[in-house]
């Protein structure tokens, strides 16, 4: 380490509230690092293990009627294509208020989630009809930013992305954490850009898009990484943690999602407060669904099944759990014709 | 009610064809037996399942005669070839039936079918897969060139495994040659039964492998059985010991899975989640009704609070019930006598003064059942940390160096397996190298392999089950290629 | 000029050092004529508890010395017996009548025996423990290691020297330590036999040597609950199946009895050894 560099592992990060309280005033680089070091290790065969034992749980009929509708609830709605349009993000709000034509009972998914700069319409086709927090017909608007997927760009142009979308009205922000700079140990430098998007998500009326925190866990290699960045995200101020962007391959695992829920639950221990937590990219069937929704259960608790804690970044999950609603409502078996494209 | 009250979801014993009374399977076919009949029942609803046959002391000579029939004119001329394809046909045949066989588990030893259903019955098939393959290679076991089987052999297993002990007995057995005589336990006849069924569709030989039925003194007059040359026992150091001396100085080679303590000790780097759910694998696993069950929880003092803590919580998730429910984590207890045992030494370490706290569950109305049950601030005097229990219940000690938790580890007159939970892969090989077991899970518990050498220290018995050394148990070395 | 022969005071050999039975007993060593030859220690039981102390005192720290180090300490042995031969021939010769070729014979086997287990130390492991190749994501791999404390009857039929080499060097090579009665009617050997190994590199309690009555000592050495393996290569003559039933109690390993010397094999040296599998997960993630 030069003098430079020496300097900066002491210079105060900014002052992140949640990083206050837990490691203490004197935040720097080194308390960051020395934190997140002490965490303890994750012995990948077990967490494998006990994800493939919870996928083992066997739902039935009332139960698994239950899950298929609150899977549905939990569904960010997703497009993310170089070549979205005004038209596909129309018809990508269409599907997210009503993702049955042919039966209003299904409820609405949790939100719908866009590049930046397809903001507008999403907001344009949700209306504006509504209180506050039932802005959007109760769907929220997501945007991801950041540059996301890669992340690779200047904070300046981060923030940009960032504030753009809140002023253009997304209810939350989907960041990506730089992890060339997680990888090469620059903790403090992730920590930083996060507590930074943050107060970009602050709108001119004080209050705040939520803050989706993106790990790419796939980038992030290995379990002890993972759970590492799960905490530097939440003691930075997320309000969800995100397993990846859908870009990177492997997305969203069970085993990621269970090892987050796990920083969830201790964060939750260690000081009351919720935080959620969202796979995405790769849950394609209900029956996958059904494993997060018993893995969330079973290690946090149920309560966590609710939009403001737990969603799935999804894009054709929405039609599967439709297929097999379907089922349960006639006892035959449905097709791919008797759902809508979105 | 949240969706996770999960709907029971029983595998149904309609897949089972199963029969009013069972009798003895000697020399191919199924015979009345002499003794008094029992009922096996399942004890998840102490309800009848069927009439077993019990094998008097004339019949065991029958099933004897049998083997050593089918062990002079057909098995021994075989050629190793042949003696692995039958066994490559019974693990196939094992793996077409194996839903019903694990319901068939289930329904007489009570153990959750996800157990039955994802670990018995798919070793059981890897067993006889592994020693399938051996059976043309014994040569490159490494006990000289043409190692000779022994004869005639002499198994009884007990009630906690019942399938799969049947075939950690005879796969190896016939691969190296042998017949078999094998008793199952008492309680736990069912599954065999129906594996004498596969013997027939796989035709084997007639009297190469007999199956008898029957209680303690049935077990006794087999392996007294002057015909017998070997004996293999698996069970309780109590009858592993009467077996011993009964058979000192008869020229029966004798191997003997018994009893054991084992330490699963968690240091303070240790990886926590998987540690808990290794701590929970460990004694939780067949309601803690493992040999090898870790049933002394050694954890560093400065961790203690933060473990003991944690695991509470995760057993409150572990769910009761019916062992036909594939949603069922704790099944029930195999019998009442061990029910009764386990309530004993339970109350015991409550009056030798060790904390006892129990996981909140519903308890049903009919069978035997045991909640997971966890003692604190219990000492190494203390007769549940020196007994085994044989039951899901864990005794929490503590220690502050490694070289105190390897002599907390080492002190037992047993020695079967022992857990090692750290990251400190250092600390891993020479924390291994110290304890006093047979075998050492680091990082992961209660695992199993055909390939993987199984067996004790000490009063923990003698001979190892699996891989290569489970086949020197049941030859005769020709001299292990170093004589001069 | 004549010289007053010095005869030697032949005692046991427990825990390193030469000392007389704690009950002052000793037996006369007659020559194959009759002729006296020597008083020996008579062992008591409590010189035999005594004995299983000192071997398992000496257990840790022996077992636990590299396969390298035990290698080197057992062909040291070979190196002194090598230089005492006349001495052991002239033992061989008066005690057991051997003529001085077949003597000369029985020492050099001797001496090849402790080289040929001397180089079993950091080999047995190999041929006789293996990895695993398990379905799952562990590595597995099995060796064997030493059992404890093991009691020994040596042959008692003839080839004094032979016979204690024969089942010592077997349980010793791979960490065992050993409490071993001597040929109950050609001791001598025996008792030089621990000279070499107290000059040698052995460290005290390895090897611990009683002279006396087998069938007097085997019983407690048989029933001990310290003591973990029980070789009656020697107790042909005795009720050894009363000794095998005595060792049930504490499920100890025994070997039975054995006609003669027993040939060098491996297969002795592993029958006082337990094989320990170690499972380790293994992930790069």
């Amino acid at each position: 380490m030069n003098a430079t560099e020496h300097a900066a592992a002491h210079t105060a990060l900014a002052p992140a509230e949640r990083a206050l309280d837990l490691i203490g005033s004197d935040l720097t680089e080194t308390t960051l690092r020395l934190h997140l070091e002490g965490l303890s290790g994750v012995d990948a065969a077990g967490l494998e293990q006990r994800a493939a034992g919870l996928a083992t749980r066997s739902i039935k009929t009332t139960s698994k009627a239950l899950a298929l509708d609150t899977i549905i609830r939990l569904i960010d709605l997703t497009t993310l294509e170089g070549a979205d349009t005004p038209g596909k993000v129309h018809s990508l709000v269409a599907k997210a208020m009503n993702p049955d034509a042919t039966d209003a009972t299904v409820p609405r998914v949790a939100a719908v989630c866009v590049y930046g700069d397809m903001v507008p319409y999403a907001v344009e086709a949700l209306g504006a009809a509504g209180t506050e927090s039932q802005r959007h017909e109760g769907i929220q608007v997501a945007a991801v930013a950041t540059a996301f997927p890669s992340g690779r760009a200047s904070l300046a142009v981060k923030l940009a992305d960032t504030s753009e979308a809140v002023a253009a009205g997304a209810d939350e922000i989907d960041m990506v954490i730089d992890r060339g700079a997680f990888l090469s140990g620059r903790y403090g430098l992730v920590f930083e850009q996060i507590v930074a998007v943050k107060e970009a998500c602050r709108r001119p009326d004080g209050s705040y898009a939520h803050l989706k925190v993106i790990l790419e866990t796939g980038e992030l290699a290995t379990y002890d990484n993972v759970r590492r960045a799960s905490w530097l995200a939440i003691l930075a101020g997320a309000d969800f943690i995100k397993t990846s962007t859908g870009k990177v391959s492997p997305a969203a695992t069970l085993p990621v999602t269970l090892l987050m829920l796990e920083v969830v639950r201790d964060w939750h221990r260690l000081t009351g407060e919720r935080i959620g937590v969202k796979p995405a990219g790769g849950i394609r069937s209900s029956k996958d669904a059904i494993r997060y929704l018993v893995t969330v259960a079973e290690t946090v608790g149920e309560e966590w099944l609710k939009p403001e804690l737990f969603r799935f970044g999804a894009s054709s999950l929405l039609n599967d759990v439709l297929l097999q609603r379907q089922k349960l409502t006639t006892g035959r078996y449905s097709g791919a014709d008797y759902v809508t494209m979105d | 009610m949240g969706f996770l009250e999960y709907a029971p979801s029983p595998e149904s014993t309609a897949i089972l064809h199963l029969k009013k009374s069972y009798g003895l399977f000697i020399d191919g076919e199924f015979r009345k037996g002499h003794g008094k009949a029992f009922v096996t029942i399942s004890p998840s609803t102490e309800e009848r399942i069927a009439d077993i046959a019990n094998a008097s002391e004339a019949d065991v000579d029958a099933a004897v005669k049998a083997a050593r029939r089918a062990y002079e004119r057909t098995w021994s001329k075989l050629s190793g070839a042949d003696r692995g394809k039958y066994l490559f046909r019974i693990a196939r045949l094992v793996q077409e039936r194996a839903r019903e066989l694990a319901v068939a588990e289930s329904l007489d030893n009570g153990k959750p079918i996800k157990e039955s259903r994802d670990v018995d019955v798919p070793l059981v098939a890897a067993w006889f897969f592994y020693y399938a393959g051996w059976a043309d290679k014994l040569d490159y076991a490494g006990l000289g060139p043409a190692p000779a089987s022994l004869g005639v052999a002499a198994q009884v297993i007990p009630w906690n495994f019942p399938l799969l002990m049947l075939a950690w007995k005879i796969a190896p057995a016939l691969a190296a040659g042998n017949t078999v005589v094998i008793k199952p336990a008492e309680t736990t006849p069912l599954s065999a039964l129906i594996f004498a069924e596969i013997l027939q569709q796989a035709e084997l030989p007639p009297g190469v492998v007999n199956i008898i039925t029957g209680a303690g003194d049935t077990g006794s007059a087999l392996v007294n059985h002057p015909d017998v040359n070997k004996v293999a026992f698996t069970g309780s150091t109590e009858v592993g010991r009467l077996i011993a001396k009964s058979t000192a100085g008869s020229g029966k080679k004798l191997t003997l899975e018994l009893g054991g303590k084992a330490a699963n000790i968690v240091f303070d780097d240790a990886p926590i989640e998987e540690a808990i759910e290794g701590i929970v694998n460990g004694i939780f696993f067949n309601q803690g009704h493992v040999c090898c069950a870790g049933s002394r929880l050694l954890v560093q003092e400065n961790v203690h609070d933060e473990v003991v803590d944690r695991l509470k919580t995760r057993l409150s998730t572990l769910r009761l019930g019916d062992p036909l429910d594939k949603n069922t984590d704790i099944g029930a207890i195999n019998s009442r006598a061990q029910l009764d045992r386990i309530r004993e030494l339970s109350d015991i370490g409550e009056s030798e003064g060790a904390d006892r706290w129990t996981a909140e569950c519903v308890i049903p109305d009919k069978g035997f059942w045991f909640a997971p049950t966890i003692f604190t601030n219990v000492e190494a005097s203390h007769r549940i940390a020196r007994e085994e229990i044989f039951g899901p219940v864990l005794s929490v000690l503590t220690f502050r160096t490694p070289a105190e938790a390897v002599a907390k580890a080492n002190n037992t007159p047993y020695g079967l397996s022992a857990g090692i939970w750290t990251d400190k892969g250092s600390k891993i090989l020479a924390v291994a190298d110290q304890l006093r077991a047979g075998v050492v899970w680091a990082n992961t518990f209660n695992r199993f392999d055909p390939s993987s050498p199984f067996g004790g220290y000490k009063e923990s018995g003698y001979g190892r089950e699996g891989g290569r050394h489970g086949l020197a148990a049941y030859l005769q070395s020709s001299g292990w290629g170093a004589k001069r | 000029m004549s010289h007053l022969a010095v005869p030697k005071t032949y005692k046991l050999y427990v825990g390193g050092a030469f000392a007389r039975s704690e009950s002052g007993r000793t037996y006369e060593v007659l020559s194959r004529k009759g002729a006296f030859l020597a008083n020996a220690a008579l062992a008591s039981r409590k010189d035999a508890r005594d004995a299983v102390v000192a071997a398992r005192a000496a257990l840790a720290g022996w077992s636990a010395a590299s396969g390298y180090n035990r290698g080197q300490v057992l062909y040291r042995i070979a190196e002194l017996l090598e230089g005492r031969r006349n001495q052991f021939i002239d033992e061989v010769v008066s005690t057991e009548g051997a003529t001085k070729a077949a003597a000369g014979k029985q020492v050099d086997t001797a001496i090849d025996a402790w080289v040929w287990y001397a180089g079993w130390a950091d080999k047995y492991v190999q041929v006789a423990g293996n990895g695993n190749p398990v379905a799952g994501p562990y590595f597995n791999i099995s060796t064997p290691e030493s059992t404890g404390v093991v009691a020994i009857v040596a042959p008692q039929a003839s080839a004094s020297l032979l016979g204690l080499v024969s089942v010592l060097a077997p349980v010793i090579v791979s960490g065992n330590t050993a409490v071993v009665i001597a040929n109950q009617s050609a001791p001598l050997t025996a008792i030089s036999l621990g000279e070499v190994l107290a000059t040698s590199d052995v460290p005290a309690g390895v090897a611990n040597i009683l002279t006396g009555s087998p069938a007097e000592i085997a019983p407690w050495l048989a029933a001990h609950a310290d003591v973990n393996g029980l070789d009656l290569a020697g107790a042909g003559g005795l009720d050894w199946v009363a000794l095998m039933v005595s060792a049930a109690e504490t499920l100890k390993r025994v070997l039975a009895p054995e006609e003669g010397i027993p040939a060098p094999s491996l297969e002795r040296i592993v029958a006082f050894t337990e094989t320990k599998t170690v499972w380790h997960t293994k992930s790069l993630r």
